[in-house]
């Protein structure tokens, strides 16, 4: 292996954690009318199944997420993305519950994704790799949980992608979903975040060191690219106020500016560090396919329109969260999904959390989201029945 | 009375206000209820704890909301006047309006959806026709400020205020029946006063009225 760290490699046998493979000869069917197999799941679980099978949790990351969210992240090294919510004595008690995660297809630690090897090549996908949407990462995590012996989910959790992923669950699985925390997310993806992730596609196709997808088989990596499109898509995940309490106009290492385009503001090199850090954990091509897969999503139009019969008969406790600075996917993404929820009579909750953190504020220490994510399950807990 | 749901929660509040009290007794065990205006959750909370009821509630307040779903209860933040319509009809047994009809916009529109989406509607309202704010109006020429109505009229929410026989008149008019009607006192106690009526108009602090669509 030549190369340096093994988020980057062609296959990632080195990443740790637990594999299920939906065979080639039953393969994964997409929404693309296609299927794709033999598929890899790659998941992490936390805690323990209970005999009754009734305590699981099933996490949902988000676009640049990934499997290891309660356990330090076996490339950057950094805490898990979710160890504010997940862990033990957490809302999410990894004493109590059996938390499942795993990484979306189309994803790149160790789900099948353009930089695996298909083994009809032996070559990496690329863009050879089918266009994936959400609903395809749901059937797959619908055979995980199958294969677990899960016949309903205490509970669906996630933020940003991860709650369409939730959304679609309750819509797609309605008898298997007891409990669901769409956060910091909408039914659909709006124009506005559309734009944005294709600013961030441009980018990577734009470096020529991308070759047309095949940088892997190439032997180079669209660096610049994927870091520009990190650092753009970071801009939309902050507010305004966060970044200027953060950084304000401060200079970065340096006492006057210096009439240059080195990075000299502080923000600057704050965005800087973000894509340089993202590429060592990131496969480009990745970013192109989860992006387009958000930017499918539209629940509504795969119910004829209304949103309502996405939800119509469903058992689920819903409970909608959203940030008031949060820009990307505002309240009113929040509160329409309340509205098509309320119109099928569904069990909802809906809390907008007042913060100044952005679309962030999800992955943030927000005490408020604690509180009343604390309060949900814990009422969902005793309906379902489970000791504390 | 104790049930398995009872530890949701930090504290199931038993004790709550006595005007609550009447209404969750208006409430067989195991309806469907919406509480519209529900505050804080009180009875909210004492109607899931106590009355086994399957209970939403649609509340203005973000402080509220976040307290009630806190608290275990499903709570959406909502408007009476505006997020009524998107629920279907008969989708509630009953739906509650308490204290909360004279603050808002459009009270007859809220009415009718009201009796639109629950089969019955349980409302109650400070009466502006009581005897000592009439007097107080009489006398001083001013606005009145009272217990109902502790807030001065240029800060007040109450923007539709009413007396008991208004409130009759205009469920007349829209083609709401009452099916039942009563008074309560200052303390929140019923009256034993048939409402609506000269007397009930006159002695009643508040009005509670149980609602049904007609034909």
């Amino acid at each position: 292996m030549t190369n340096s760290s093994p988020g980057l490699s062609a296959a990632s046998p080195l990443l740790p954690g637990k594999r299920l493979v939906i065979p080639a000869d039953d393969p994964l069917p997409l929404d693309n009318g296609g299927t794709l197999g033999p598929v890899t799941i790659a998941y992490q679980t936390y805690g323990r199944l209970d005999e009754r099978r009734a305590n699981a949790v099933l996490v949902c990351h988000a676009l640049t997420g990934d499997q290891y969210v309660a356990e330090t992240h076996p490339i950057t090294g950094k805490p898990g993305w979710w160890e504010t919510l997940v862990g033990p004595g957490r809302v999410l008690d990894t004493d109590r519950f059996f938390i499942i995660c795993a990484n979306v297809v189309g994803g790149c630690m160790g789900t099948t994704g353009p930089k695996e090897i298909d083994p009809a090549t032996g070559q990496p996908y690329g863009l050879s790799f089918p266009v994936i949407t959400i609903g395809d990462m749901v059937r797959a995590q619908k055979h995980l949980i199958d294969s677990l012996g899960i016949d309903s989910l205490f509970c669906v959790v996630g933020g940003s992608m991860g709650g369409m992923q939730v959304l679609q669950w309750a819509a797609a699985y309605p008898d298997k979903v007891f409990a669901a925390m769409p956060i910091a997310t909408a039914a659909r993806h709006s124009a506005q975040n559309i734009a944005f992730h294709e600013v961030g596609r441009q980018a990577i196709m734009a470096d020529p060191d991308w070759r047309g997808g095949a940088y892997l088989t190439e032997g180079t990596r669209p660096g610049r690219g994927l870091s520009v499109a990190r650092m753009a898509a970071h801009i939309t995940y902050l507010s305004e106020t966060a970044l200027h309490r953060k950084f304000g106009r401060n200079l970065q290492d340096r006492e006057a500016l210096s009439y240059g385009f080195d990075a000299e503001f502080q923000v600057e090199s704050y965005l800087r560090h973000q894509g340089s850090t993202f590429i060592e954990r990131f496969d480009a091509n990745s970013y192109l396919y989860i992006t387009r897969a958000m930017d499918y999503f539209d629940l509504a139009r795969d119910f004829g329109g209304q949103l309502a019969h996405a939800f119509r008969g469903s058992k689920a406790r819903f409970c909608v969260v959203s940030f008031t600075s949060d820009w990307l996917f505002p309240t009113s993404e929040s509160r329409a999904l309340v509205h098509a929820l309320n119109a099928a009579a569904a069990n909802v909750s809906f809390v907008e959390i007042p913060t100044d953190k952005g679309h962030d504020a999800f992955l943030l220490d927000e005490p408020e989201l604690f509180k009343v994510l604390g309060g949900f399950v814990e009422g969902c807990a005793e309906r379902r029945g489970l000791k504390r | 009375m104790a049930t398995q749901l009872q530890s949701i929660g930090a504290h199931p509040r038993a004790n709550i206000r006595v005007d609550l009290q009447v209404i969750a007794g208006m409430i067989p065990p195991g309806s469907r209820v919406l509480d519209i205006g529900c505050g804080d959750g009180e009875l909210l909370d004492y109607l899931v704890h106590f009355r086994q009821v399957d209970g939403r509630g649609m509340e203005i307040s973000q402080a509220g909301v976040n307290n009630c779903v806190a608290h275990g209860l499903s709570v959406i933040q909502g408007d009476a006047d505006t997020d009524l319509k998107d629920y279907p009809s008969d989708a509630f047994d009953y739906v509650i309006l308490s204290q909360t009809l004279q603050a808002t916009y459009d009270p007859r529109e809220v009415l009718r959806q009201l009796v639109r989406i629950g089969k019955r509607a349980i409302v109650s309202f400070p009466n502006f026709g009581a005897w000592h704010v009439r007097l107080k109006l009489l006398w001083s020429g001013k606005m009145p400020v009272t217990d109902s109505y502790d807030v001065a009229w240029y800060e007040t929410p109450n923007i539709h205020l009413c007396t008991i026989d208004d409130f009759a008149e205009l469920c007349a008019d829209v083609g709401i029946a009452i099916e039942r009607g009563m008074v309560l006192d200052a303390g929140g106690r019923p009256r034993a006063l048939r409402a609506p009526g000269f007397l009930a108009n006159l002695l009643g602090e508040q009005g509670l009225f149980v609602l049904t669509r007609t034909g």
